[in-house]
């Protein structure tokens, strides 16, 4: 037996032994999901005992080291891992910025200091992070933002607004981006961190077309940061920035994502017993491409780990993975008919399939807009002139 | 298993792209050929550099003196036989008749597998009837005849068949056409008596047959595997024609992208680059993207396929289909592009379509398998 095997064997007992059956069913609502963080409850007993043995065991982020709270586990560990998850549909036990944005960055980025303190604080759930990039005027022209920190000496006095921070109005702490020096676009940004609790820091949440507000606008008002809140170099914020792209991109690409693969024709013909030969010829068609799209995911992942994948390719699977979430939205409401387009009633999950189809519409805008993801295949991996 | 070629692979990717970009390239195979109305449709001569180069004998196993490696290796030389158009048999032959032979006895194996590792034979396979891929349906007769069978009935879309010293032929030995059970496979020499060819060329410059067997009379030795347990063959057959046409397919989409995006950046108009275009850049980023996933999941297949996992002919249907739909949109997105120019006969991008479109066709289209994922998924 290959230690692989020997660890997979390991971690499918440990998975058993661990993972209470209520959390190996799908997510229903938002509430299944735990984010963690100061505010934070869980919703049953078993989503607490599932979190606090994965944080235990440092699952909550399987691949980071130790010394930060990770389990460690190499590629290909962390790869046999998922799979068994996958297998017994385990639900990710902590789900978070942190772990999916800032952490990343704070690995590539960050002082000894910064990771041994936020990266175990995000890994055992302890700081719910959200991310202040885009501004009321800059919007896919991110780099154009006028958010601006003003040296004080030992701190920066911030002033300004971001809007679609997610979950800010339930997040601890805040990564963001200030402009510090107004002479110079791309190299006058610094990436800070701090408290949402700072006096001078507001959030108003948005209504969505989906009826919910997962989205904020944030206000600074004289916020005092403290000058060694940031991470890279001062007025390098950027370059963070530009990496921490590439990961939101992959993230909602759903390149790690087996559940938008096929599933709902059968589905449908459970319910329905027949179906509509359209219908049927375009579910088709869309399970070919969601289930070669799940290839691309594991191939993209695999190149990934080698440094083998195009640097810009994670803009083409955040093109490719939510054009197709969307068009899978398109079709379970087509597929759901007149009972999908319930809003609030009990059997529709307070209308969960018409509320998920419209929030799918902001994955092709969140993180980069479709056009600006073609702008960029083409400029960076097409290299097509004045791209 | 990563999804990407090892250090192996990759070497022979080198030495594969590398040999058809030379000696499989446009103008000497498939210009060439065409343009003397060759009977065949290819070269011999290539035929046996490509058995030189050890291509030929990429699936036989070791024992029967091939190399003994998988569909992913074969995908490798596939590809690069895509991107350059290179007529040849190999997807026939070393790909859909190996696989056949691989599950023959020594008798049979022996008959044929060195003369294909030498490039010297050329095998076809006669599935088809009727313009449209239906392989559940074999309504080609074999009954028994004394000592063996004799084979009645039609095939069409034979490629190669009249250049073809052997044809895996399958028929129906019991049962009803549209029986799963009851199908064998007969391995048919071409100069077997009351066997007609009306060899026909295609859009692409490969030549077809419509086969008529005519009462062809065989011996019980030219059944390929067990008599009336043909389908699990014919499957196996199919699954290794489909994920190599896939293969194929990924080529010819990168060779008309690749040319594509070149002209991009050459062809100027209104002052500019028409490559500058946002238009045009949306168009190609969008099409690289589908080529991608196209090849991803064709390396998936591959790799499934040489695991003998359970899934691997859905994905080997959903790598016909993506590529299909991949490869059509990049050849019809390179004639767009290239304006007038792509409409004429002596530029390349025109032959990119003509070869996607049989290929296309091949051992089942986008439609064929898009329904059979469905009906593999349960609807």
């Amino acid at each position: 037996m290959s230690d692989l095997d020997t660890f997979r064997a390991e971690t499918r007992a440990w998975l058993e032994a661990n993972c209470p059956p209520e959390m190996r069913e799908p997510v229903q609502g938002e509430d299944d999901v735990y984010w963690g963080g100061r505010k934070a409850t869980f919703k049953s007993e078993a989503q607490k005992a599932w979190f606090e043995a994965c944080r235990d065991k440092g699952y909550t982020v399987p691949a980071w080291p130790r010394e930060y709270g990770g389990a460690g586990l190499s590629p290909a560990e962390a790869k046999v891992l998922r799979e068994e998850m996958a297998r017994i549909n385990a639900r990710p036990p902590l789900s978070s910025f942190g772990i999916w944005m800032l952490g990343p960055a704070l690995l590539k980025f960050g002082t000894e200091e910064q990771k041994r303190k936020y990266l175990n604080e995000i890994a055992r759930g302890e700081i719910r992070w959200c991310q202040g990039y885009s501004e009321p005027g800059s919007g896919s022209d991110l780099v154009s933002l006028q958010t601006f920190g003003e040296d004080k000496g030992d701190h920066w006095v911030v002033n300004g607004q971001k809007i679609w921070t997610s979950y800010a109005d339930k997040a601890d702490w805040i990564f963001c981006l200030v402009r510090t020096d107004k002479t110079n676009k791309y190299q006058g940004i610094t990436f800070m961190l701090f408290d949402m609790e700072s006096p001078g820091v507001s959030t108003k949440p948005i209504l969505l077309i989906s009826g919910n507000s997962p989205f904020c606008e944030t206000f600074f008002d004289d916020v005092k940061v403290p000058k060694d809140q940031y991470v890279g170099e001062i007025n390098r914020g950027w370059d963070v920035a530009k990496y921490l792209l590439g990961h939101e991109r992959e993230m909602i690409s759903g390149a790690d994502n087996s559940e938008r693969g096929a599933g709902i024709g059968a589905m449908l013909k459970r319910q329905a017993g027949e179906l509509d030969p359209v219908l049927r010829a375009e579910l088709a068609m869309f399970d070919v491409d969601a289930l070669a799209f799940s290839a691309m995911g594991e191939k993209f992942l695999d190149e990934i780990k080698v440094g083998k994948a195009h640097p810009a390719q994670p803009n083409m699977m955040k093109y490719a993975g939510t054009e197709l979430n969307k068009r899978r939205h398109e079709l379970l409401m087509a597929a759901g008919g007149s009972a999908a387009l319930e809003w609030d009633s009990e059997e529709s999950r307070g209308g969960a399939a018409a509320r998920s189809w419209l929030r799918t519409k902001a994955n092709s805008i969140e993180g980069g807009t479709s056009e600006v993801m073609l702008n960029v295949i083409a400029k960076r991996i097409l290299e097509l002139p004045g791209a | 298993m990563p999804l990407y070629h090892d250090d192996d692979q990759t070497m022979l990717a080198d030495t594969a792209r590398q040999f058809m970009a030379e000696e499989g390239a446009i103008a000497k195979q498939l210009r060439h050929w065409r343009d003397r109305e060759c009977k065949d449709g290819f070269g011999h001569a290539l035929w046996k550099q490509m058995a030189e180069m050890g291509f030929t004998g990429i699936l036989v196993p070791e024992a029967d003196g091939g190399l003994g490696m998988g569909h992913v290796e074969a995908g490798i030389v596939l590809e690069e036989i895509g991107r350059n158009l290179t007529p040849s048999p190999f997807l026939t032959s070393s790909v859909v008749a190996a696989t056949a032979l691989g599950q023959a006895g020594d008798e049979l194996r022996g008959r044929y597998l060195p003369g294909l590792i030498a490039g010297e034979s050329v095998f076809a396979v006669a599935i088809d009837e009727g313009a449209k891929h239906r392989p559940e349906r074999i309504a080609t007769r074999a009954e028994k005849s004394g000592n063996g069978f004799r084979l009645s009935g039609r095939k069409d879309f034979v490629v190669q068949g009249a250049s073809a010293d052997m044809i895996v032929v399958a028929a129906r030995t019991s049962g009803a056409d549209d029986d799963a059970d009851g199908v064998t496979l007969f391995a048919v020499p071409k100069d077997a008596a009351g066997l007609n060819h009306d060899s026909v060329r295609l859009v692409d410059s490969a030549m077809a047959s419509h086969l008529t067997l005519d009462g062809v009379e065989l011996d019980g030795d030219a059944v390929i595997g067990e008599v009336d347990g043909g389908r699990e063959v014919l499957n196996r057959m199919l699954d290794a024609g489909r994920v190599g046409a896939a293969a194929e397919g990924v080529g010819v989409a990168r060779g008309a992208m690749d040319m594509t995006v070149d002209y991009l950046k050459q062809r100027k108009q209104f002052g500019k680059l028409i490559g500058e275009f946002q238009a045009l850049q949306h168009r190609a980023a969008h099409l690289y993207s589908e080529v991608e996933i196209a090849r991803a999941v064709t390396i998936k297949a591959q790799q499934l396929l040489d695991a003998g996992a359970q899934n691997a002919s859905l994905m080997a249907s959903v790598a016909k289909a993506k590529v299909g739909k991949a490869a059509g949109l990049a050849v019809k997105e390179g004639v767009q592009m290239h304006g007038g120019i792509g409409m004429t006969d002596e530029y390349d991008i025109g032959l990119y379509m003509k070869r996607d479109r049989a290929l296309a066709e091949f051992l089942g289209d986008v439609h064929y398998h898009a329904g059979r994922v469905a009906e593999l998924s349960g609807y």
